[in-house]
């Protein structure tokens, strides 16, 4: 499970951000997770309540945004929802797709006094 | 109360990593592979059989990435390639520092130019970390379930090349080679596909072949 890594890097930024805005009390966190990334969000709200426990972060909400897989294609510029992670254009067959979301990892925002 | 606005990468320290280990390796003219798969497809078994091949064409280095034990870079230690192991506890993944640390290593080690790197087998972590390597190599045997890709898709998707082995097994299990192939280009039409056995040899001459010539044509993304 990785999840663990990944909240372990999670922390180490949300430290660093509060540290910079001089801030000790952490309310909730922010983040983004792709529909192609290979993280699952219940594993990590899991591991983020396990990981803060009995430490100054203890108690703060882990507000995950799950972000649907989509594409463009590069052939016909139709932007399309890609289910079931088919990469073929929908509307003229290309297979030349890029991916426009869905692979996001990202912390977006803290909230902290 | 302060709303800090972040918008960062979680894993933009492994990225940053990930990104010098790549500079790194180009600036010394070494190509390098990352072999992902689920455990006991045969990564270790298709580095075993790709070497005799390679070996006389480019010089190769080897890191083996394990939970636990040597057993992997004992087997291919036996064909006088430098290897080296990491073990990794209980991390079910390497990552760019576990790499970034075993560099100065593979630098010693006089004119390399192909590294191998076989990753933790694990068809869902290592995705996420990117180790700088300029190929990423996903293997799958037909003892698995030719739906695979399908249910790891974030595996298939990043990867470049797709090996499917154990061919010779394929008769007697369920698992469809056609149909396998086609639910990997589903997930990413860009896989370039190589079908393998390393009981009979079949395919390991021509994704050796393809290999040597890519290491040797250069970096960059196939």
């Amino acid at each position: 499970m990785h999840e663990m890594s990944i909240t372990k890097s999670m922390l180490e930024i949300i430290k660093d951000e509060m540290d910079k805005s001089k801030v000790s009390q952490l309310r909730s966190v922010r983040i983004k997770v792709g529909e192609l990334t290979a993280v699952e969000p219940d594993a990590l709200r899991f591991c983020f309540e396990a990981s803060t426990k009995n430490t100054p972060l203890e108690g703060a909400s882990l507000e995950i945004e799950e972000v649907p897989l989509k594409g463009k294609c590069r052939r016909c510029g139709n932007k399309f929802r890609i289910e079931a992670f088919v990469s073929r254009c929908p509307e003229c067959g290309g297979a030349d797709i890029e991916k426009i979301s869905g692979t996001e990892l990202d912390i977006v925002s803290i909230e902290a006094e | 109360m302060h709303d800090i606005s972040v918008e960062q990468k979680i894993l933009s320290k492994n990225d940053e990593l990930a990104g010098e280990n790549r500079e790194l390796l180009t600036s010394k003219k070494i190509f390098s592979i990352n072999m992902v798969s689920s455990p006991g497809s045969g990564k270790t078994s298709i580095i075993e059989k790709t070497l005799p091949y390679l070996k006389e064409r480019i010089k190769i280095a080897v890191i083996e990435g394990d939970l636990q034990t040597d057993l992997d870079a004992q087997r291919v230690a036996k064909y006088g390639i430098p290897v080296k192991q990491i073990t990794t506890g209980k991390a079910c993944h390497l990552d760019a520092h576990n790499i970034h640390h075993v560099l100065p290593w593979v630098m010693e080690q006089d004119g390399i130019g192909l590294l191998i790197i076989e990753n933790v087998g694990n068809m869902v972590c290592p995705a996420e970390y990117d180790l700088g390597e300029d190929m990423m190599i996903t293997v799958m045997s037909t003892t698995e379930g030719d739906d695979k890709p399908l249910k790891y898709p974030a595996i298939f998707s990043s990867a470049d090349v797709l090996l499917l082995n154990k061919t010779d097994l394929a008769p007697y299990t369920d698992f469809n080679i056609e149909r396998a192939k086609e639910n990997a280009l589903r997930i990413n039409p860009y896989l370039k596909i190589f079908e393998t056995s390393c009981r009979t040899g079949a395919g390991i001459k021509e994704w050796s072949d393809f290999l040597a010539q890519t290491a040797l044509n250069g970096h960059g993304k196939i």
